[in-house]
């Protein structure tokens, strides 16, 4: 590799250094008239120096700032792009996606879905954007941390007068007593700058830390987003979701039949019905609708104990109950139930009685009880009469003339019987759901709905995620390497005696207001309080 | 004692002095003595301004009281909210720079802010069970401050801009910024005409059709506008007497119930925004920059500069805290995951990138002056477009403050 030899100390510096190294005269002929650029304190740069082979060349690009700024550019547009219309999680899960964009938006929508817009987070071309900065994000911080590092460590405390003279902040002063001198070295101690000394030379410095503010806050970065890829590795993520009827205990997704659920309770408040919601009342009416308070189960979780190595029926243990209420998750073994929704009021049972359809008392020949999620489909009577029942529809609705079911919750019972009296070969057809009664030709008997039973249904969701702490991990370093490169900035003043003279140069990575206003306290009541800012001068 | 009366009594006293503290900051404005000598009127005009934000914390503490909840939880609230923290920022950026030119910009700004809230509803709201935690106040306040601070950034880069761009003759960097100025009258506008429409009680109601669906009866339903209707749905008849009908038809590709009065509000702010900003132009006969520039020529556009950028610099780690990680670890125990890709939250995230763009292309390839200046404004506008577009246009989980 080539070196640049300094022609006043015969330092041998590496190519691309601007500044050198060792004594801070400048190398660069061109910077003489203008001020020195101090980025990365003048030192070599990998990606400003060497750039012949492929590696090389991927490495300068991702280590431009140029490139950098536009990825994020890039995922800027895209991010908004993807909030013209609501993502595919956001549209109602009945319908088909396809069609909706179309009925919903129209020949923009249908190009929105067509060009996967309606997925756009989680396309991969999106993903490969994220990527591309986190890449981008590693190699500029090794490419500029690393020799900035170096050269803070090991940076000369006399300096050549070219280098001062080349700062923003620079002064030249002749009338002064070491007295001054010694004064305006105390004030700096006093504002905690620290002080070095070479053959009465000084340089006074302090929070230089700041200066590794944007390389902790990108590590910061590159940890999030290498926590966000374990979420594939399998066992690390679980997000699984559940309906539990009160009363019923199920086993919970995702937990390898291990865990189970009971729904012992599920509570359900609405605002209005208290004294203290006084003060929603106008909310409340202008609203219009219900506005939910709390709502909650009670819960208690069993933990599997049996043999898995034979098959054999689940002996439960309980492990853990309580509340499960909204912001509040349950937790146990890395995972958390979350109250996600609920089903007011599904219906649990149905009552039926049979009686002669010409009797106007309807007196009741028998009476018998339909199951809503799990029916029998023969009821016998000791007094010879037999009903089947021969279909079912949980959510009844007609379709075509044909009924049908659309989900399997019984949320809209229909029922087929068949009625067998105790002298009739033929079956008798009966259909019933809420407001029909229907009758397959002219039927000797008749059946009624005399009472159901509803409950409640709890929905919730199973969350495991171990990529948290790592997610967390990675913010947290985010946010401290933000704040200490955001809220500290790292100022240096060089004094530079020589003969007859006395040189003061000041730097800081920025603020110049704050570098300036603490240039003017520390140099009250001494003669060198005119500095000079040399870019406006030059102006 | 009423706690709510009490309230919106001192947020009524916050606005007063809030206005009274700006009628004092423009006669420093106009002293001929310079710019670093802190004097007492000075002085004067920033403890108003500071017994202006005690009061209006003493509204947000009496609310608080009377609610049960942080009041962050509507639109009128939070908005109100975010003109406290305008205050909050403008106090620190003041303390640190002591330019008169700051309050005496931000301080018209706060009270359009407040304005602007004021047309929501401003009764008390109950709280939904997902915004039942303290995790509200913590990343609601959070939020706010940063984009407060944010904002302060916006005011400083107007006031460069106006300072610094050539008025003499005409070019993109002053159409721009006119365009700018006009955006500011246009929401002046909006205040006006929503508030004196509804100071006269004006009501028209319409009433529609909403077409049968699989689980669901064709049925009728009604908007009640407050402002005459220019734009009216297209299928929407009036049944109020003496009201205005619809001029216009809203066009199709609008979705949504409320689109077309949406529409109609809209296009009302942007017409009387322009009339005021044309009578502007016709009485002084210069562009609106033109006009305040010549006051502004004292100032030091070097310090303008610095808040700018400082201002970013201050804010950006604290919306990075409030706007995405306290946002993140509440979204998680609320909703069971920690994003989303609901419209706030992207446009959180695109904020944030912007931001980060800035800090990127400042510090380390020096964008300076007046191109920092607009990066400034865009910004600003992209906090304005998830306050007020991502909340009443888009659907989504934070659009409960409609």
């Amino acid at each position: 590799m080539n070196t640049i030899i300094c022609d006043t100390c015969g330092h041998h510096n590496k190519e691309g250094t601007t500044i050198c190294e060792k004594c801070g005269k400048p190398l660069n002929q061109d910077t003489q008239k203008t001020l020195l650029n101090m980025r990365y304190d003048g030192t070599a740069i990998r990606s400003k120096t060497r750039n012949r082979s492929i590696i090389d060349k991927t490495w300068n690009f991702f280590s431009s700032i140029k490139v950098g700024v536009t990825l994020i550019a890039l995922a800027l547009i895209a991010s908004a792009i993807g909030t013209i219309y609501p993502q595919e999680t956001y549209i109602p899960q009945t319908v088909d996606p396809s069609e909706h964009y179309r009925d919903q938006y129209g020949i923009p929508g249908q190009i929105y879905y067509q060009l996967g817009f309606h997925n756009l987070y989680g396309s991969l071309w999106y993903m490969i954007l994220i990527a591309l900065i986190g890449i981008s994000i590693f190699i500029v911080s090794i490419d500029r941390g690393v020799p900035l590092y170096r050269a803070l460590k090991h940076q000369a405390i006399k300096r050549h007068p070219k280098f001062l003279k080349g700062q923003k902040l620079y002064g030249e002063y002749s009338d002064y007593t070491e007295e001054d001198k010694q004064q305006l070295l105390q004030h700096l101690k006093q504002r905690r700058y620290k002080i070095t000394e070479k053959d009465g030379h000084y340089l006074a410095e302090k929070n230089r830390f700041s200066r590794w503010g944007p390389y902790v806050n990108h590590l910061g970065l590159i940890i999030f987003l290498a926590a966000t890829l374990l979420r594939f590795i399998p066992s690390m993520y679980v997000d699984e979701s559940m309906w539990v009827r009160e009363g019923e205990t199920e086993v919970i997704p995702g937990t390898n039949q291990e865990y189970y659920i009971e729904n012992q309770q599920f509570i359900f408040e609405v605002y209005g019905d208290r004294e203290e919601d006084e003060i929603f009342e106008t909310a409340l009416e202008n609203n219009g609708a219900i506005v939910p308070r709390h709502y909650e189960t009670k819960a208690a979780i069993y933990q599997d104990t049996s043999d898995k190595e034979v098959i054999s029926e689940p002996e439960l243990e309980e492990i853990k109950r309580g509340e499960i209420i909204v912001n509040q998750p349950i937790k146990f073994d890395h995972f958390h139930i979350y109250q996600d929704s609920y089903q007011l009021n599904e219906f649990q049972s149905m009552s039926f009685k049979l009686h002669e359809t010409e009797d106007a008392d309807e007196e009741a020949i028998l009476e018998f009880t339909v199951d809503l999620v799990d029916p029998e489909r023969v009821y016998e009577f000791d007094n010879g009469y037999r009903i089947e029942l021969n279909d079912y529809f949980p959510d009844y609705e007609l379709s075509d003339g044909r009924p049908r079911t659309t989900t399997n919750y019984p949320r809209n019972p229909g029922f087929v019987f068949f009625v067998y009296g105790p002298d009739t070969e033929e079956a008798e057809v009966s259909f019933l759901a809420i407001g029909q009664n229907l009758a397959a030709g002219e039927n000797q008997y008749k059946l009624s709905l005399t009472d159901f039973d509803v409950r409640n249904v709890s929905g919730l969701t199973v969350r495991k995620d171990l990529t948290l702490p790592f997610l967390g991990l990675g913010a947290f370093i985010f946010m401290i390497g933000l704040i200490q490169g955001m809220y500290w900035q790292h100022r240096r003043v060089w004094i530079h005696p020589t003969a007859d003279r006395i040189y003061i140069a000041c730097h800081t990575n920025k603020n110049w207001f704050g570098m300036k206003s603490e240039y003017e306290k520390i140099t009250e009541g001494t003669p060198f309080t005119e500095i000079v800012d040399q870019e406006n001068k030059n102006e | 004692m009423d706690y709510l009366s009490l309230s919106g009594t001192l947020l009524y006293t916050a606005f007063i002095l809030y206005l009274v503290a700006v009628i004092f900051f423009a006669a420093t404005v106009r002293d001929k003595r310079q710019e670093k000598q802190f004097t007492f009127v000075n002085k004067f005009a920033i403890t108003v301004t500071s017994v202006g934000f005690l009061s209006q914390l003493g509204y947000f503490i009496t609310r608080w009281i009377a609610a049960g909840h942080a009041p962050v939880s509507n639109m009128f609230e939070f908005v109100t909210f975010f003109s406290m923290m305008l205050v909050l920022a403008l106090i620190i950026l003041y303390a640190i720079y002591k330019v008169a030119l700051l309050p005496l910009f931000t301080l018209p700004l706060v009270l359009i802010i407040i304005g602007y809230a004021s047309v929501f509803p401003r009764e008390i709201t109950p709280l939904v069970p997902s915004l039942q935690s303290h995790w509200l106040w913590i990343h609601v306040t959070t939020v706010a401050l940063g984009e407060a601070i944010l904002a302060i950034s916006f005011v400083a880069g107007v006031i460069y801009l106006i300072r610094q761009i050539d008025q003499q003759k005409s070019t993109y960097r002053t159409k721009w910024l006119e365009i700018v100025m006009y955006s500011i009258i246009s929401t002046i506008a909006f205040i006006v005409v929503t508030t004196t429409f509804s100071l006269t009680g004006y009501e028209a109601e319409f009433v529609y059709t909403v077409e049968a669906t699989e689980d669901r009866e064709e049925t009728q339903a009604s908007l009640i506008y407050h402002l005459p209707a220019i734009f009216g749905k297209s299928d929407a008849e009036l049944v109020t007497d003496g009201r205005m009908d619809a001029l216009l038809p809203a066009p199709d590709w609008l979705h949504g119930e409320d689109a077309a009065k949406k529409l109609n509000t809209l296009v009302w702010s942007l017409a009387v925004g322009l009339i005021l900003y044309l009578l502007i132009r016709l009485f002084a006969r210069k562009r609106v920059a033109a006009l305040i520039q010549p006051s502004l020529r004292r100032t030091n556009p070097e310090l303008l500069d610095e808040i700018c950028y400082r201002s970013i610099a201050i804010g950006f780690p604290v919306f990075t805290l409030g706007g995405l990680i306290f946002a993140s670890i509440w979204a998680q125990e609320a909703w069971q995951r920690y994003w989303g890709w609901d419209p706030k939250e992207v446009w959180a995230l695109i904020t944030w990138f912007f931001y980060a763009i800035f800090l990127h292309l400042r510090l380390t390839r020096g964008w300076h002056g007046e191109r920092s200046a607009w990066l400034a404004v865009i910004g600003f506008a992209i906090i304005m477009f998830n306050l007020i577009v991502v909340n009443l246009v888009f659907a989504g989980l934070h659009s409960y403050a409609q």
